[in-house]
């Protein structure tokens, strides 16, 4: 079960449709957000979005606070089920599948959907016990091969040094880094397809920010990563689209969607030029 | 200058006398406890012995022990906790995690549970008396004492659990769900484990107060000193035995005194016990 054996059976990615020259593979779209509103309490929190997310490439979602990124994230895998009050409008395809089907397995989604959270989330459990509960929870039972899964995510976020020797003690007593990337690998074990980041780095200091940053670059292609950052020039340095919000009206709306390259220097748009330049926001 | 020094002084003052109130309240609640127990030491202490735990009762009870008391007792306890618990945890669970929190049904629920909670102990005792002795045909016995003890605890038992299962974290059961966990599982390995402490608690409390009830056993369990054959046999419960001994037993007040002294230890010992289980709960990196 060694994740780099399956890049070569993945399906060819593409970062996504060039500016000039010839296509060498067409973009290959995995998700589709289609005119999706989302209301909390039948509050507008965002209006009519729609965009479409390249497989194997890093798209950032930036924005000001309030503009709808986290809730934007909690709908492509469906957590907003779990949020009281939220109601969803629009559709969103995953690999070509409508998720608000009644027919759609959530669960099945979300192993699909990885997901990792603003604030680092471990159980209050062992760290061996963090990894071993989902995939337990998802058929993977046999001891050998849930072992060397958790070694290998460990490994591919870098943690596997620090913790090899401490496996049975409790996550919780880790870092704050070392816990968010405690979270990341528990994500890349159930090997997702899709990585959903929400501020990943935000409560982490430079060095473990950094260390994240250096993770997520190596993600790509092998996974789809979208990720919230208020960071831009973090968005700036690992995406390579990027998706700019803001709040008009209460409700938050999608202004521009393009090549990273191109929102930050060439925008279309004058309000995520005044973002972009931290003129606003 | 001088009017930041009497300021100063005026503070200092006011905070002495703040410092004052409180300790001299704390003082006060200690003495009523402390002043009880030393009563009860003083009364029962000499009667208290290895026999008189061990012992039946004789002569109404001013001679001999409570043996049969303390079985019958432990068997309305047994009867009470373990028809109680399940009804009221599953409870607990269905209206932490599967309703709303705004919900009619859940405020449905939990306003009787409150109603219920307020209802006092003598009513409880005629209820039983009505439906478990009467309707159900069990008679004055240790099954329909502990079915009533059971309606009492409903309200402690479900309310203490709800509110641990609430007091979890909701970003374990986000984290649970983005990870494809079913809400079984996240309830089984998660959320339950992380709420048993607060559960515990709240069950220890209710045991607390099932051991010292007495009127809604007086109408329901009886009070036949002797040995119960079957939870089909009447039996007297602790604190009815101390109540009887006291009220209509000339003579019984060293056995009264010696019986409330076992009640008391009793009690303090689950409290404790209890109180362990709430400053677990405080330790939130808990092992599994
Ligand atoms: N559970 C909720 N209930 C009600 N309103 C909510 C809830 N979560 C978010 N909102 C509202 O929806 C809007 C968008 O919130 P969201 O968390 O998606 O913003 P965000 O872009 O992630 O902001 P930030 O950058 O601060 O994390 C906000 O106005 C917020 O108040
Ligand atoms: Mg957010």
């Amino acid at each position: 079960m060694n994740i780099k054996q399956e890049v070569g059976k993945c399906d060819p990615f593409t970062l996504g449709p060039l500016e000039a020259g010839p296509a060498c593979s067409d973009p290959l779209p995995v998700i589709q957000v289609k005119d999706l509103s989302l209301r909390y309490h039948g509050k507008l929190a965002l209006k009519e979005v729609s965009l479409d997310i390249y497989k194997g490439c890093i798209t950032a979602l930036i924005g000001p606070s309030g503009c709808g990124k986290t809730s934007l994230l909690s709908a492509i895998n469906r957590l907003t089920d779990l949020i009281p009050g939220c109601s969803v409008n629009g559709r969103i395809l995953v690999q070509g599948r409508n998720i608000y089907d009644p027919d759609e397995s959530v669960q099945a989604l979300r192993r699909q959907v990885g997901m990792v959270f603003q604030k680092p989330a471990p159980f209050p459990l062992s760290i061996r016990r963090n990894l071993s509960l989902p995939l337990h929870e998802h058929g993977i039972t046999r001891k050998a091969e849930v072992a060397d899964i958790s070694e290998q995510a460990l490994r591919d976020v870098g943690l596997w040094d620090e913790v090899c020797d401490r496996m049975d003690s409790a996550a919780l007593n880790l870092s704050g880094g070392q816990q968010q990337r405690l979270c990341i690998a528990r994500a890349l074990a159930l090997q997702p397809q899709i990585l959903l980041m929400d501020e990943p780095c935000s409560a982490l200091d430079p060095i473990a920010s950094g260390v994240v940053e250096d993770l997520i670059c190596r993600l790509r292609g092998r996974y789809t990563v979208v990720i919230v950052t208020h960071n831009l020039a973090q968005a700036r340095r690992i995406a390579n689209y990027a998706a700019f919000f803001w709040v008009s009206g209460h409700a938050g709306q999608l202004i521009e969607f393009g090549r990273c390259q191109k929102i930050f220097e060439s925008p279309r748009h004058e309000l995520t030029a005044a973002y972009v330049n931290g003129v606003r926001g | 200058m001088y009017d930041a020094v009497c300021n100063r002084g005026l503070r200092k003052l006011r905070e002495y006398v703040v410092q004052c109130l409180i300790y001299s309240a704390v003082v006060l609640v200690s003495a009523v406890f402390i002043w009880l127990l030393i009563d009860l030491l003083r009364g029962g202490l000499s009667h208290l012995s290895w026999e008189f735990v061990t012992e039946l009762p004789r002569d109404a009870g001013r001679a001999g022990g409570i043996a049969s008391i303390l079985i019958s007792t432990l068997l309305i306890l047994l009867v009470a906790v373990l028809t109680a618990v399940p009804v009221a945890w599953m409870t607990a669970i269905l209206l932490a995690e599967f309703v709303a929190i705004g919900s009619w049904f859940g405020k449905t629920v939990r306003f009787s549970l409150y109603v219920l909670a307020g209802v006092p102990s003598i009513v409880f005792g005629l209820f039983g008396n009505a439906f478990f002795c009467v309707y159900l045909g069990l008679g004055f016995s240790i099954l329909s004492g502990g079915l009533t003890l059971a309606c009492m605890l409903l309200p402690i038992l479900t309310s203490t659990a709800e509110a641990g299962l609430r007091a979890v974290s909701h970003t374990y059961r986000l984290a649970a769900s983005a990870l494809g966990l079913s809400r079984a599982a996240a309830l089984l390995h998660l959320i339950l484990p992380a709420a048993a402490p607060a559960m515990a608690a709240g069950l220890l409390l209710g045991i607390g107060r099932a051991l010292a009830e007495t009127a809604a056993l007086l109408f329901t369990s009886g009070y036949a000193e002797r040995m119960p054959d079957s939870l089909l046999d009447s039996g007297r419960a602790l604190a009815l035995h101390i109540f009887d001994l006291s009220m209509n037993v000339p003579g019984g007040d060293e056995p009264a005194y010696a019986s409330a002294l076992v009640l008391v230890s009793l009690l303090l010992g689950i409290n404790i016990l209890a109180m362990k289980f709430a400053y677990g709960l405080q330790r939130s990196k808990l092992m599994l």
